[in-house]
């Protein structure tokens, strides 16, 4: 649809994050608290894991998040970080650490009661950068024993044998684990979108 | 006209580097094997709005002014310019953040071993949002170039990290500013991803003298791109 478009109004050309970009982008530890104490909503505690081609935790990965809020709303209840006076944001960025780990708090998102969204599963978008990936990926975070996971439009794209690489496991404590693998028998679903 | 025409004279084509490129190392063990799920717009929450920034400051986008004791050594210089979507609209409130080495070529990050020196007095990192134009400024020192361990004598052509981040992810982009003439952009396994020589030239600020400022720093024009609505996902623009 774009063949005719003038080459000057093209997307810029990604280039890969690198291995030095923590000064640039990842200095503010509370990217982290996409909602506060007290944010409407089941508190979570995602864990993400990125694991690279030969079974090794990344330990220089960006991992960028975005969500709707615990009525499945996005960008309306906030603008900004969270904080006291919003107390959830729809985003978040942390870097990986050396175990390949990076912990956001935030809340199970809701899902819209409207009738065309009425199948859609709850979930949490992934943006992953690192050194390695000249451009950015896209993922999902599903919740394990969510009933609605066997009618969501998106799962249903997936192959059945790799939907489970989307479905992060409770781990207790509010804690949700969710690990990404780049490559191998367990690779992660990544979306073109 | 042959088919190899028509897809040369499709712009999108090989205006983005494919994910697996073993001239860059660090691809081999990171990039998926596995071909990308297509998601229909319908389907897709990147054009979902998002609010993430606030409190950027002027300051922020001066990167010699960033020392505790004095300004940085290196070349002066005043990066601007717009961010516009495919239909040429501008871009305002995006986040744009930029990251680089100082003049010697070494990043102050801890991890980076390049023996350069390390310039007390330049951080090298800066943030502005745009304005309602789409545009932004900042001022900063010329990076130098480094070398880095993917094959022998590999060095990095001198160059910016930019990100940039509208309202929504579909605005989200991660790339590199180079300067106009640097021989290392034809060896650089990075730069060299991009398939299309037209696409990769629009990595390349132009040197601007109307951006110049008199006796104080010279000026270099860089121009964003970033997605539209509707518009095509980035496997098929590889
Ligand atoms: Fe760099």
């Amino acid at each position: 649809m774009s063949g005719d478009r003038s080459e000057d109004l093209v997307a810029s050309p990604s280039q890969t994050v690198g291995p030095f970009f923590h000064f640039g982008l990842t200095t503010d530890a509370t990217r982290g608290v996409m909602a506060m104490r007290g944010a409407p909503g089941e508190p979570v505690r995602l864990r993400v894991q990125v694991i690279d081609g030969a079974g090794e935790p990344v330990p220089d990965a960006m991992v960028e998040l975005w969500q709707a809020d615990a009525r499945g709303q996005y960008g309306a209840a906030a603008q900004g970080s969270a904080g006291a006076d919003r107390p959830f944001a729809g985003w978040g960025r942390l870097p990986t650490g050396g175990d390949g780990i990076c912990e956001f708090t935030t809340i199970r998102p809701g899902v819209p009661a409207t009738v065309d969204d009425a199948a859609t599963a709850a979930h949490i978008n992934v943006c992953l950068f690192m050194r390695g990936l000249l451009r950015h990926l896209f993922t999902r975070v599903y919740f394990a024993g969510d009933p609605a996971l066997d009618a969501d439009p998106v799962l249903a794209l997936v192959p059945a044998e790799r939907r489970e690489t989307l479905v992060a496991q409770p781990a207790g404590d509010g804690v949700w684990m969710f690990v990404i693998h780049l490559q191998g028998d367990r690779e992660t679903a990544f979306f073109d979108e | 006209m042959t088919k190899g025409q028509a897809m040369h004279d499709n712009p999108l084509r090989g205006s983005q580097p494919p994910l697996l490129h073993p001239d860059y190392r660090s691809t081999v063990l990171r990039a998926p094997m596995r071909p990308l799920i297509q998601l229909p717009a319908s389907l897709s929450d990147v054009s979902q709005p998002v609010y993430g920034h606030l409190g950027v400051s002027a300051a922020d986008a001066d990167l010699t002014r960033h020392g505790p004791s004095g300004e940085p050594l290196g070349e002066r210089i005043v990066v601007a310019g717009r961010v516009v979507d495919e239909d040429g609209r501008a871009v305002p409130g995006a986040l744009v953040e930029v990251w680089q080495a100082n003049a010697a070529g070494r990043y102050i990050h801890a991890r980076d071993r390049h023996p350069a020196p390390l310039d007390p007095n330049f951080i090298g990192a800066g943030r502005c949002e745009t304005d309602a134009e789409g545009r932004y400024r900042f001022t900063t020192i010329k990076p130098g170039a480094y070398p880095w361990r993917n094959h022998e004598n590999a060095w990095r052509p001198a160059h910016i990290h930019f990100s940039i981040f509208g309202t929504n992810f579909l605005t989200r982009l991660v790339t590199q500013m180079y300067f106009p003439g640097d021989p290392l952009m034809a060896h650089d396994p990075i730069l060299l991803g991009v398939p299309d020589e037209r696409a990769r030239r629009r990595l390349v600020s132009a040197f601007d003298f109307s951006l110049t400022t008199p006796e104080w720093a010279l000026g270099y024009r860089f121009d964003i791109v970033v997605r539209g609505p509707g518009s095509t996902p980035f496997e098929g623009r590889t």
